[in-house]
């Protein structure tokens, strides 16, 4: 079997991060990512960030990835395992992966976990037909490989990927008529929204898809108005012709791995299900296995870098390191992801964090 | 179904990668996945479901769901969302679970 001192599994910001101080004070990483290209989903983001300054805010998602790969990737005690999936994940440290559909163990003696998320879907009729998409799917297609999902695409969920998505369709050449809102207010950043408005994408609150057309692909989207418990109110059905239908939804994080290992979790509404019991280490509670980023509930990447180099360094830590001003890096990061957390966006973390007894 | 212009992309000049779909020669470009390389040729089948044989097409595009599975170089159940395209690889639509 492989040997490797710290496994990081998810090569995203927060994994990326993670790698960095670990690489610093001489431990041996081996990074993992199922994916050919290092990055998770900032390899799709074309706009500015929002966040603070020190998470290289106001800089594109693609050029703070190139920055972050450049920081570790010429350290000679990193491996790097790209298009190697993770498929099976043991207590006692024992990771099991797929490549070149070839299978492989390693025993780890740290691991971090840094899988992120999926994408939730929506149930609706016809909601599995080609061209019901995820919001993500659609900009991973456009930007990563420069294909257009469709010509014509309603968006569903005014959360921040579902305006961001709309507005980076639009910049590919791809009509947006029409975005779709459940409730009866925007739940992404009012900005975002009014760029998209002006630029003729109409939003409709309280409304949602009733059903999909189309017999081996999406030929149109049966929309309806919702009364203020979320029931379609029959009689407001209109036909809306398109070829694609974008769910933006929300995302789950990815804990397939660490329940199999016997790490505790508990479901958090407000973290979006499913998420790892941490403690203020990252540690869960298994020894010497830690979460961070999405996975560990759904944030940011700004927060996942952070709580990325939280985890790094306290590994290092664990492991017997001695990392330089530790003591005065650790509460500034805790610092920056609590003003991060601030304001009425974070509330939904706030709560989660609280409930899951780790704020 | 390619972005021609784009204000901070560029996807011009890439090297052409051909493969086949069900037998017919296609082409699709470096930096692509075998499913958005269909995509591009208009391909948004890629199998059928196991029970009801609904069609399917892919839904996340980075590995999680299996929505996208196909057989590649007789091989089933390939994540083709996240499998680079090379240079002739035979894709096929998939039934059901699949077979070798
Ligand atoms: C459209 C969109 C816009 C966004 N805009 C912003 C923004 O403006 N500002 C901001 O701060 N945040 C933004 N975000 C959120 C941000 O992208 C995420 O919160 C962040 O990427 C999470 O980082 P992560 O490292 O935890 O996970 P990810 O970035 O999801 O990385 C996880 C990695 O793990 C890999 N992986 C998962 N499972 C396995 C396995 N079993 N085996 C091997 N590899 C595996 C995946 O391939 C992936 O590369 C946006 C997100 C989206 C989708
Ligand atoms: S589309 Fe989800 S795994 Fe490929």
């Amino acid at each position: 079997m492989r040997q490797a001192e710290v496994v990081i599994i998810g090569a995203g910001p927060a994994g990326l991060a993670a790698a960095k101080p670990l690489l610093d004070v001489g431990a041996e990483v081996t990074l993992i990512d199922r994916s050919a290209m290092l990055g998770g989903q900032l390899t799709k983001q074309t706009h500015m960030f929002f966040g603070s300054e020190k998470q290289h805010a106001s800089k594109r998602g693609i050029d703070i990835l190139k920055l972050m790969v450049e920081a570790i990737e010429t350290y000679p005690n990193l491996t790097v395992l790209t298009e190697t999936t993770v498929v099976g994940l043991y207590a006692d440290k024992v990771v099991s992966c797929v490549k070149d559909d070839h299978y492989f163990k390693i025993q780890a003696q740290y691991i971090l976990i840094a899988a992120g998320a999926s994408e939730k879907s929506l149930p609706f009729e016809n909601n599995d037909i080609p061209g019901v998409y995820a919001a993500g799917a659609v900009q991973t297609l456009m930007n990563v490989y420069g294909v257009k999902p469709g010509d014509r695409v309603i968006m569903v969920g005014s959360g921040n990927i579902g305006l961001i998505v709309s507005y980076q369709l639009m910049q590919a050449g791809v009509q947006v008529p029409l975005l779709l809102e459940a409730a009866d207010t925007i739940s992404g950043y009012l900005v975002h929204a009014s760029k998209i408005r002006r630029l003729g994408v109409d939003i409709r609150m309280n409304t949602s898809i009733k059903r999909a057309l189309g017999e081996t692909s999406v030929e149109a989207a049966e929309i309806w108005q919702l009364d203020e418990n979320w029931q379609g109110i029959e009689g407001t059905e209109t036909i809306i012709p398109c070829d694609t239908i974008c769910l933006s939804v929300g995302l789950a994080p990815l804990t397939e791995l660490l329940q199999q290992a016997g790490a505790e979790v508990k479901y958090v509404r407000e973290l979006g299900g499913h998420v790892p019991k941490i403690n203020q280490h990252y540690e869960t509670s298994l020894d010497a296995v830690y979460a961070c980023g999405d996975v560990a509930g759904i944030e940011e990447a700004s927060s996942a870098m952070i709580s990325g180099h939280i985890a790094g360094i306290e590994i290092a830590l664990k492991a017997g390191y001695t990392v330089a001003n530790a003591n005065d890096i650790l509460p500034r990061l805790r610092h920056d992801l609590r003003n991060l957390r601030e304001g009425p966006h974070g509330e939904k973390i706030r709560i989660g964090l609280k409930k899951l007894g780790v704020a | 179904m390619r972005i021609d212009k784009h204000p901070i992309l560029d996807f011009s000049s890439r090297k052409k990668i051909r493969f086949t779909f069900e037998g017919k020669e296609q082409y699709g470009f470096e930096g692509d996945t075998i499913a958005s390389a269909l995509h591009a040729l208009g391909v948004k089948h890629l199998s059928d479901s196991i029970h009801k044989k609904r069609p399917r097409g892919f839904y996340c595009a980075i590995g999680n769901c299996a929505s996208c599975n196909m057989i590649v170089d007789g091989i089933p159940n390939v994540r083709t969302c996240i499998t680079p395209l090379k240079e002739g690889v035979d894709v096929r639509m998939q039934e059901g679970k699949g077979r070798f």
